[in-house]
């Protein structure tokens, strides 16, 4: 048997290196002679250990990493094509714990074959899930989904079978299945993971949604800094295609559907999903009021279903096991898994995709391991530069829709970002209110100016000029911006800004005050 | 008279925030406490409107789509978190919607609070106007303070100093100004998108787009250009849109607000648009589109919206003159002496020459009520019928055509018509440039996707502009519409296409089958007709299925169509082609004539015609004439009275001598110049009755000094027969109204006219005319408007026509046999002309040329295919002689390829053009409607101005001269 290792082509482990990587064991393989495969495989999302170099052995794969091209030499001296000991040695990829705790549902693939290998795909259990689908009805389908619980995981959390419903219901000669791969929310990967690692997943999750719906055409509005995940989507669809998985008859049955993929221009506010709308349409990437919704008048007026990346590749996995199957995961109204994306200043950052219902402490101590500096955890921003900034004293809080909005906080896309004591959290809000001014797309009022005038208030309080006054004027502009803005860009921004002020007022004091505390 | 108590204030027009709904479910729910009942999909903010309960707005208007941008229409809806924006939610049956509340009333302060620290209000309380929306909702919403100060970043610099030329302040935009009537000053843009929207969704020009993103959003022009420079079509819709003084009148900014207003009608083009006329110190500041104006529904074009410039100019004739010899200079003399003057030559020339010796021209710029005095008096004071109008040489053949086949002589439907059209047919017609606010409406229709198919020589904006793109663009050459059209019915009949329910029912089957007959002869397959028209015969073939199988097909035609040789039998084809598809009788079809003028409609129903009486009745009706000589006490002639060229023809002849021309230039709006100069010159007492010293005054004795439509009150006929009102404002300059000058005269040969106001001469028209016998000024008043035939059976008008039958009892189908016209090109005529208009000039261009619309057209251009100029190694710009049978004339050439290879088009707005010069005098078969739309020429290269412009031009200068003014000198 020849050796098969499997270096990432994720763009996360070729930013660590995995290309240098690749390049050194085919230079090793051609200098010692040896006949070997390469694949490259997705990541398997446990970021610190990447590079991650598997090879396949009589026992299973064993892993090693994170592998720099100077450890190439050393590995194959070890022996490491059969699994040899080595410093950088990890044994089976499934048994390290930070990969063996998690409930792999929707990534259960992800980062073990070749991602464009549709036979891999189909060998660990790909397209159950589209051969359920094609032989029920639409309204089945649209109920399979309701049932199982999932909501829509760009964000909003909302229901995802009520969304296809209401597409269902409505008539119209065409109706488009839109996936929104802007994922644009800083610390977060989850969608990028998957396309890269799992493309066929989201096509088989999308022609399901088309087949439940009545759609016969899709598109994928992909940003523009995923260039990887673009080419990777767009060979998929190119092999689904020419296997049958798309076109007029999806696995040989009477529907059709195909799809596109569409790449953004860079606005971060193209990730709001009626702003994608008219992105996709080629207008200005400005938000749309709603209603009407886009279920009903969304791409080019059509009614549209549009589903952040996980949402739809997490409907595979419920049409292959069923509803029930899944929603027997989670807790509260959070039904199924959420792939956790752990950043910033922490130990061990990755994908962890698990059942709703961790603790913020467990994810954050446990799994995360604490701070890459060691230093103590300071606060945690969860759901995207939009997000709450919970301090250790909200450590408590599950990890669930409901529980984060008790206390003013959002999972939005699940990714948290973890700061340790030196962070000022005064900085933190005024990037808070930047982010927002330089993201809005200028349609309304709140965002367009006060996201501006946030900035400048923040600057004088920072300036130590009228403090208490200053301090009010941004809670009021929290205020107006909160109740007042169209979208989430303005809607959300006051989250990171109040929750900085309530939870750690110690950074909003006057300067003076500031410096004589240092 | 004291004008000020006719209209006290300015009329105000509620704004309901978005657009009516038209669902036919009610659905009620409770705002404030009261209960409403609304159409289903009306938005909050309309149903608390209607329920008298105003939410503050700034970025939503009843003539836009809701938005959702501003941020101050917020309310709290029972049962829902957040607080949803009234303009973009709709209502939902039991809703319980709270517009007031501590939180709503936070909300609302704080997003104004943004709005003035980026506003020149912050920094100065008494910026701008003081009266736009934005002023009036920060002092709703009781906004006291900007807490944000004016350090940060902003769109306002007091200096006005653009960066780059020594200010830091990087947002800072300057002032545009290069729009002669409005102008965008950035700093007091709130971005709330109407203009844009305004520019996108009521007049479809697309000129205006939001550039940056967030705080660096702003409005440009174009493509950041200057707005004279961009597509700004100055429509002036983005200008009644802005809810601050970003956009605003000069006249405005100049003069300040307007105090009153009254509600009047465009005295422009044929759609006849309503405008609240507004005035401050007895000067009118500005014209805004009235809303619940039926014809234009508070839309507007240039010229209707801002050149009324001319009312003022300084051109303007206030003293009558009169004068022996046309090479005399003018004298001024009083109004009495003027009268009493053109009341002995009159008399003196019958006397001399015979009755039949004069005879009048009435206006189609007039009211209704000055035509009717004008005909009347020419047949109870003349007591003849030589009287004839200016629809003479446009729209004589749609009265002829549609009079044959339909049995009324005026389109069938109302503007509002077009929005259940399914498929537009436009022929011989450009509505961008003519009749623009008709067009903005169409184009509407077309974005919502109705089907567009184009007849036309050239690549109008209508076969494709902005979002819109004609599904067939038939390129015909010009003469050969009748081949055209009567090839498309070559197809529907050969291919099944046509309606026989509606045919059976509606006309009459023999000949119909008589018709068909004709129609489906091989020389009228689009295989023949194509080789003589130029027009691909797939084009003829799949316009054809698309209009006969297209759902609702609507024709919407201009002087294209009229303006030929076979003019009527091109109007009784399109007649058959809409009556062989059914496409009659319902809203979305319909036969529709673009009138030109604003009144050509009243002036012809007006009995301006030599053979016809008010109400297109024929003169030899005995029982008609009665009605009029019990009421006038004369005998009329039974015999019809000579047509404009008629006059002219006799006048050359000696047998004609004197005429009352009443607001038309026929020396250069008729065609072959040079023949209507020789006729006017041959006359002993031309009276010209106009604002200027047009050109045809230049062959006048006596001068009559006309008023402006803001000076009188009155009535106009629009292309959908809707009777307007025309409201005075001013007081008339020359002291008569037209009505009233005409009286003088009528008083001075001897009859006994007392109408004291011109109310009492419509009564007198209603009494007299069975189609206008429910019109009165009253009726007006209560209704607004209303669309002929207004009588018993129709007491409020009548929006469409034959509806269950046609008014002459059975649709008429009527062969048209294609004759080309003798006009032909040849070796020495190689090109074929055809004449039009632009948007910003307006017919003969007395009046446009005299406003600052020059900017967008000040010269006519010779526009000529690429092919054709190169092999004449003519340039852009370049002067080039025009040359035809019947004289020549230079112009500068515009190359484009508008126009195919073989056609060469002009305008006719200047008179140093002369363009006809050039015209011939072929006229329609039946009506004499001139040729002017094919004409053989030639173009070489020229060094400037031809040996007929210069003589006509110091002959003009000369005839000009006014001695008081003279002696001043």
């Amino acid at each position: 048997m020849i050796p098969r290792i499997y270096i990432p082509g994720d763009s996360g482990a070729l930013a660590l290196g995995a290309e240098k990587v690749a390049k050194a064991v085919r230079a090793e393989l051609a200098e010692r002679g040896i006949e070997a495969k390469i694949v490259r495989n997705g990541s398997r999302g446990a970021y610190f250990l990447e590079p991650m170099v598997e090879v396949a052995t009589e026992k299973g794969r064993v892993a090693y990493g994170p592998v720099k091209p100077s450890d190439v030499k050393s590995l194959f001296d070890s022996g490491f094509l059969t699994g040899g000991h080595h410093k950088r040695w990890l044994g089976a990829p499934d048994k390290i714990p930070f990969l063996a705790k998690q409930t792999r549902l929707t990534f259960a693939r992800c980062g073990i074959n070749d991602p464009l290998s549709l036979d891999a795909y189909k060998s660990l259990g790909g397209l159950k899930g589209l051969q359920n689908a094609v032989a029920m009805a639409p309204a089945d389908i649209v109920k399979q989904v309701t049932d199982s619980g999932l909501r829509g995981r760009g964000g909003a959390g909302f229901p995802t079978g009520i969304k296809w419903k209401t597409v269902l219901d409505t008539t119209s000669e065409r109706k488009y299945i839109v996936c929104n791969a802007d994922e644009g929310d800083s610390a977060t990967f989850a969608d990028r993971m998957i396309m890269e690692g799992d493309p066929f997943v989201l096509i088989e999750g999308m022609a399901i949604a088309g087949i439940a719906t009545g759609a016969t055409k899709g598109f994928v509005y992909i940003r523009s800094e995923y260039p990887h995940a673009v080419a990777t989507m767009n060979k998929a669809v190119e092999i689904a295609r020419k296997a049958g998985v798309l076109g007029v008859n999806v696995l040989g049955s009477p529907n059709a559907f195909d799809m596109e993929i569409r790449v953004g221009a860079g606005a971060y506010v193209c990730g709001e999903e009626t702003s994608l709308l008219n992105s996709l349409e080629g207008k200005r990437g400005v938000v749309r009021a709603k209603p009407p919704l886009p279920a009903i008048q969304g791409l080019f007026g059509k009614p549209t279903v549009i589903n952040n990346v996980i949402s739809l590749a997490s409907v595979p996995i419920i049409m292959d096991k069923g509803a029930a199957f899944y929603k027997d995961f989670g807790m509260g109204r959070s039904r199924g898994t959420i792939p956790i994306q752990i950043a910033g200043n922490v130990r061990n950052g990755g994908l962890f995709e698990t059942a709703f219902g961790l603790t913020l402490g467990e994810i954050v101590d446990d799994i995360g391991g604490g701070t890459s500096t060691g230093r103590p955890v300071k606060a945690v921003q969860v759901g995207g530069p939009l997000g709450a900034y919970f301090p250790r004293a909200l450590f408590d809080t599950p990890f669930d829709y409901e529980e984060f909005a008790k206390r003013d906080g959002l999972i939005g896309h699940a990714g948290i970002t973890v700061f340790d004591d030196t962070a000022d959290m005064l900085k933190q809000a005024r990037f808070a209110m930047e982010f927002c001014a330089i993201e809005s797309c200028g349609k309304c009022t709140p965002c367009r100016i006060g996201s501006t005038r946030g900035v400048e208030t923040i600057d004088r309080l920072a300036a130590g000029i009228e403090p208490e006054k200053n301090l009010a004027l941004v809670t009021d502009l929290c205020n107006t911006m909160k109740f007042g803005s169209l979208c989430a860009l303005g809607g959300f921004t006051p989250y990171p800004v109040m929750s900085s002020i309530t939870h750690f007022p110690e950074d909003f004091k006057p300067a003076p005050a500031r410096v004589a505390a240092e | 008279m004291n004008i000020k108590a006719d209209f006290p204030s300015l009329v105000e027009e509620i704004d309901y925030g978005t657009p009516e709904s038209r669902a036919q479910k009610q659905v009620t729910l409770s705002v404030d406490g009261r209960s409403i009942t609304v159409p289903e999909g009306t938005s909050i903010m309309r149903a608390a409107m209607e329920g008298g309960v105003e939410i503050p707005k700034l970025c939503a208007t009843d003539m836009l789509d809701s938005f959702g941008s501003c941020r101050v229409c917020l309310v709290e809806i029972e049962g829902r978190g957040g607080t949803p924006a009234s303009c973009t939610t709709p209502v939902g049956e039991g809703m319980v919607v709270r517009t007031q509340s501590d939180r709503l009333d936070a909300i609302r302060r704080g997003v104004m609070e943004l709005y003035v620290s980026d506003h020149p209000t912050g920094w100065n309380e008494k910026a701008g106007t003081g009266a736009s929306e934005f002023d009036t909702v920060a002092k709703s919403v009781g906004l006291t303070e900007n807490r944000y100060g004016v350090e940060g970043r902003n769109h306002v610099k007091e200096d006005g100093i653009a960066p780059g030329h020594g200010s830091l302040a990087v947002d800072y935009i300057a002032r545009d100004e290069s729009n002669p009537y409005f102008t965008y000053d950035p700093a007091q843009c709130i971005v709330c998108s109407r203009c844009v929207r305004a520019c996108e969704e009521v007049q479809g020009t697309f000129a205006l787009t939001i550039e940056g993103r967030g705080f660096e959003s702003r409005m440009v022009a174009g493509m950041h250009e200057d707005f004279i420079a961009s597509e700004c079509v100055s429509c002036g819709a983005c200008v009644q849109a802005c809810p601050t003084d970003a956009l605003r009148e000069k006249t405005v900014i100049e003069k300040g607000m307007p105090e009153r207003s009254a509600v009047t009608t465009c005295a422009y083009c044929g759609v006849g648009c309503s405008f609240k006329a507004e005035v401050k110190d007895d000067e009118v500041i500005r014209m805004v589109p009235y809303k619940d104006g039926k014809a234009n529904h508070g839309h507007s074009c240039v010229k209707g919206r801002f050149a009324y410039g001319y009312a003022t100019h300084k051109d303007r004739i206030l003293s009558p003159m009169i004068r022996e010899k046309i090479s005399d200079p003018w004298r001024e003399v009083s109004w009495e002496e003027a009268i009493a003057h053109t009341a002995k030559e009159f008399r003196r020339i019958q006397y001399q020459y015979g009755r039949t010796s004069i005879g009048g021209i009435t206006s189609s710029r007039c009211t209704n009520e000055e035509t009717y005095l004008v005909q009347k008096l020419v047949r109870q004071g003349f007591r003849n019928n030589n009287v004839d109008t200016c629809a003479r040489v446009c729209h004589s053949p749609t009265g002829y055509g549609l009079g044959q086949t339909y049995g009324t002589s005026a389109g069938t439907q109302d503007f509002d018509s077009v929005e259940f059209t399914d498929v537009a047919v436009v022929i011989g017609a450009n509505p961008v440039s003519a009749h623009p606010v008709f067009a903005s409406r169409l184009k509407k229709r077309l974005r919502q996707g109705a089907k567009l198919i184009v007849l036309d020589p050239r690549r109008t904006e209508m076969v494709k502009s902005a979002h819109i793109e004609a599904d067939y663009h038939l390129p015909l050459k010009p003469g050969t519409n009748v081949a055209v059209l009567t090839s498309l019915a070559h197809v529907i009949v050969t291919e099944g296409l046509f309606d026989e329910a509606f045919i059976r029912e509606r006309c009459d089957w023999t000949e119909f089958q008589d018709w068909a007959s004709f129609v489906a002869l091989p020389e009228n397959s689009p295989e023949t007709v194509g080789k003589l028209s130029g027009v691909d015969p797939e084009l003829i073939r799949g316009a054809a299925r698309l209009y006969a199988k297209g759902g609702n097909g609507a024709i919407y035609y201009g002087l294209g169509v009229t303006e030929h040789s076979q003019g009527s039998t091109t109007v009784m084809a399109i007649a058959n082609l809409a009556m062989a598809t059914g496409n009659i009788g319902r809203p979305g079809v319909g036969v529709n004539p673009l009138r030109g003028q604003n009144n050509v409609q009243g002036s012809c129903d007006m009995g301006s015609f030599p053979h016809e009486l008010p109400g297109y009745r024929h003169i030899s009706g005995e029982a008609v004439r009665d009605i009029y000589e019990s009421l006038w006490g004369v005998k009329l002639d039974d015999e019809p009275g000579l047509r404009i060229p008629n006059m002219l023809d006799a006048a050359v002849d000696g047998s004609f001598k004197g005429i009352y021309i009443q607001g038309e230039d026929i020396l250069q709006s008729d065609p072959d110049t040079k023949h209507v100069a020789g006729g006017l010159a041959a006359m002993e007492c031309v009276v010209v009755h106009d604002l200027f010293l047009n050109e045809t005054a230049n062959y006048a004795h006596v001068f009559l000094p006309g008023s402006t439509f803001l000076e009188k009150d009155g009535t106009f006929t629009n292309a959908e027969r809707r009777i307007n009102m025309v409201r005075k404002v001013l007081e008339p300059k020359a002291r008569y109204a037209d009505w009233e000058a005409t009286q003088e005269l009528a008083r001075a040969i001897g009859l006994d006219w007392n109408y004291t106001h011109p109310s009492e001469i419509m009564d007198e028209i209603a009494k007299t005319t069975p189609s206008f016998a429910n019109v009165s000024f009253d009726l007006l008043d209560r209704v607004g408007s209303v669309q002929w035939p207004c009588n018993e059976k129709a007491p409020l008008g009548t929006p469409i026509m034959h509806i269950d039958s046609f008014v002459r009892g059975k649709g008429k189908f009527i062969r048209t046999e294609y004759v080309a016209t003798d006009e032909r090109t040849g070796p020495r005529f190689p090109l074929l002309l055809t004449t039009g208009r632009i948007l910003s000039q307006y017919n003969v261009g007395a009046q446009t040329r005299r406003t600052d619309n020059v900017m967008w057209h000040s010269e006519d251009r010779l526009e000529i295919h690429p092919h054709d100029a190169e092999n004449r190694g003519l340039r852009d710009g370049d002067w080039v002689r025009l040359t035809s049978r019947s004289g020549e004339t230079t112009l500068r050439a515009l190359i484009t390829d508008r126009v195919s290879p073989g056609v060469v088009y002009t305008t006719f707005h200047h008179p140093d053009t002369q363009a006809n010069v050039i015209t011939t005098d072929f006229s329609d078969w039946a009506t004499n409607c001139p040729e002017y739309k094919v004409t053989a020429v030639q173009v070489g290269a020229s060094n400037g101005p031809s040996d007929w412009q210069r003589e006509y031009d110091e002959q003009a200068r000369n005839s000009r001269r006014i001695a008081s003014l003279q002696a001043a000198e």
